[in-house]
């Protein structure tokens, strides 16, 4: 019966139609809704976002007028120090993975524990640096038990991404190396080290994206005052200064948690979507870098 | 003589630099493990508080003591709002993952490495606080408006932490439909499939195991979520009656009250027990991911 066959062939296309249509206005949606998120961020902190004095100026608790100057160098200076402690403990966990470590038992232990830790809510980690490096090794709220708590945040993310740029660089460079007489730790220095580069780079700068913008791990290890600094202060151990790593530093993530926790300062609304603008441009920024970054290094890299 | 025994040197420095930073990793977990569990399960070695009190009752008032002498610290409220908020969210985004990885796999593969991925990307970066600012002006005003009360709840919660782990699960289905063999559809069409019913018959089913890993990776993601649930759920420790009234979670009692008490008081031990509870589950979350990985294996085997 070949009407039938072909009413059956009409409706099967139709519904192949209906079906493409429906996953273009899913896709459309989307990205109509991420760009309005992120325009939406943007606009509503536009007016704070080019205002000096509220870049730079010390925030208020029960008057208006109130600046972030102090939890902008914070979170960099957080950054800083967690990027310090986190790349070479990830770029050693990483070689041992992909170069050293045999098909084992150990390796599974270590691949397992990773995973684990990648999995576990950024507030166990958070609460976990309270109770080691606030309470029990008494560093209290400080930008050093922050940016601990940090690094066990970030350290599966990097393992992974170094891993995984290690493990694209060819085989035959690997054994080239080799059969030159060099060791496994010469061959991953001097050779898949530099040519892993790129990758390492565009990953290590998307991992301070999230790290920038953490606030659950550090409500209890960082801490939520911010003292106000004075950049003439060289004293290391007073808590205006603003090296001062055993100082409580609160961050601009935490700064929004904060004020809309608490509800005290009255242009609450004005404040935290100026915070809220001036991070997301930090992380878009900070994308921006990855990618040009990335491509600029593996450009000089291959190039003569 | 001395050159190779040069290079034995250098090999077992390499060796004993990297180690060393994976024992270090190692021991920090096992650390973090050990303390998170010994703190909470001080709530029933220390305060003698059952197991069953804990997890089963709806009480949670840890100030007060109930009929039989112990402190009310029924977590029963929030582990029923965690749960709540993780499958919600997940049935919110499910949808919109799926069906945009199968466009960007299937119909247009150029616009999704082009524009779609580097936008999903980017949503992946908006920190959590930002979300629970958005959720607090836009979604929470929302759902004030349509569903009346005060706006803070499980449903705004959910449409939060929907469009949080909405990248996530994205991703994760995008690389499970590419990871199909395009033999597989290639066959099909040959039957004379259309797209969708390749899409429908061949592609999804094999790519079964790797879709349900993202919608587990998703909701490991959303359990353990604090501050953007914690700013528009209502931080109301009492069963959730409805969809649209004050609730709270695990992550949302730990972020409120872990600095308002002393170490060592029963109120302390409860909310290291709740810690406890989210370790646990985010741990069971990847034992399931390893089970899927696994059968999944065993049937492509």
């Amino acid at each position: 019966m070949p009407s039938a066959k072909g009413s059956a062939t009409a409706s099967a296309r139709r519904a192949d139609k209906a079906a493409t249509v429906v996953l273009a206005c899913i896709v459309g949606l989307i990205c109509v809704a991420l760009v309005a998120i992120i325009v939406g961020i943007l606009v509503s902190g536009a007016g704070k976002l080019f205002d000096i004095n509220f870049l730079t100026a010390k925030p208020e608790q029960f008057k208006e007028g109130g600046g972030i100057g102090p939890e902008l160098f914070n979170s960099f200076y957080l950054l800083l120090l967690t990027l310090l402690i986190s790349v070479p403990v990830s770029l050693g966990a990483a070689v041992f993975l992909a170069e050293y470590a045999p098909e084992g038992p150990v390796t599974t232990v270590v691949k397992t524990v990773i995973e684990a830790l990648s999995s576990l809510p950024s507030i166990v980690v958070g609460l976990f640096g309270f109770l080691f490096f606030v309470l029990t090794l008494g560093w209290g709220f400080s930008i050093m038990s922050g940016a601990l708590a940090l690094t066990m945040f970030n350290i599966p993310i990097l393992v992974r991404v170094i891993q995984q740029a290690l493990e694209a660089v060819p085989r035959d460079q690997r054994d080239a190396g080799l059969a030159l007489g060099l060791t496994r730790w010469e061959t991953t220095l001097h050779i898949l080290v530099p040519s892993a580069m790129p990758a390492i780079i565009t990953g290590v700068i998307l991992s301070a994206g999230r790290v920038f913008g953490e606030a659950a791990a550090l409500i209890y290890t960082a801490g939520q005052s911010a003292p106000a600094l004075d950049f003439l202060n060289l004293n290391l151990l007073s808590t205006s200064c603003p090296w001062n790593v055993w100082r409580p530093a609160e961050t601009l993530a935490v700064h929004i948690w904060k004020i809309n926790s608490e509800g005290v300062v009255p242009d609450l609304t004005a404040i935290s979507n100026g915070t809220a603008a001036v991070l997301m441009v930090c992380i878009l920024l900070f994308n921006v870098l990855a990618r040009f970054a990335g491509r600029r290094l593996a450009r000089r890299l291959t190039a003569e | 003589m001395s050159k190779p025994l040069e290079k034995r040197r250098l090999e077992n420095v390499g060796l004993g630099i990297t180690g060393a930073c994976v024992a270090l990793v190692v021991l920090l977990v096992a650390t973090l493990v050990f303390m998170v569990a010994s703190r909470g399960l001080s709530t029933f070695v220390l305060d003698g508080i059952p197991v069953g009190s804990f997890l089963g009752g709806t009480t949670w008032n840890p100030h007060q003591t109930d009929a039989s002498g112990l402190p009310s610290v029924g977590a029963l409220p929030m582990i029923s709002g965690s749960f709540a908020v993780t499958l919600l969210s997940c049935l919110i985004t499910l949808p919109f993952a799926i069906g945009s990885a199968i466009f960007v796999v299937e119909v247009a593969p150029g616009f999704g490495r082009r524009v779609f991925q580097p936008i999903t990307e980017l949503l992946v970066g908006i920190p959590s606080v930002v979300f629970g600012l958005v959720g607090l002006t836009v979604v929470v005003a929302w759902t004030r408006g349509w569903a009346g009360g005060t706006g803070y709840g499980i449903l705004s919660s959910s449409i939060v932490l929907a469009f949080m782990i909405l990248p996530t699960v994205t991703s994760l289905a995008t690389d499970a439909l590419a990871a199909v063999p395009d033999g597989y559809r290639d066959g099909s069409y040959g039957l004379g499939c259309t797209r969708w019913q390749t899409v429908c018959h061949v592609v999804l089913p094999s790519a079964a195991p790797g879709l349900m890993t993202a919608v587990v990776l998703g909701m490991t993601r959303a359990f353990g979520e604090a501050l953007a649930v914690q700013m528009v759920i209502g931080n109301a420790a009492q069963m959730p009656e409805s969809l649209v009234t004050p609730a709270s979670t695990l992550t949302s009692v730990l972020t409120m009250g872990m600095g308002n008490e002393a170490m060592g008081t029963v109120y302390n031990d409860v909310l290291w027990s709740l810690a406890l509870v989210l370790m646990a589950m985010s741990l069971v979350f990847i034992l399931v991911i390893h089970l899927i990985g696994r059968r999944g294996a065993a049937k492509h085997a």
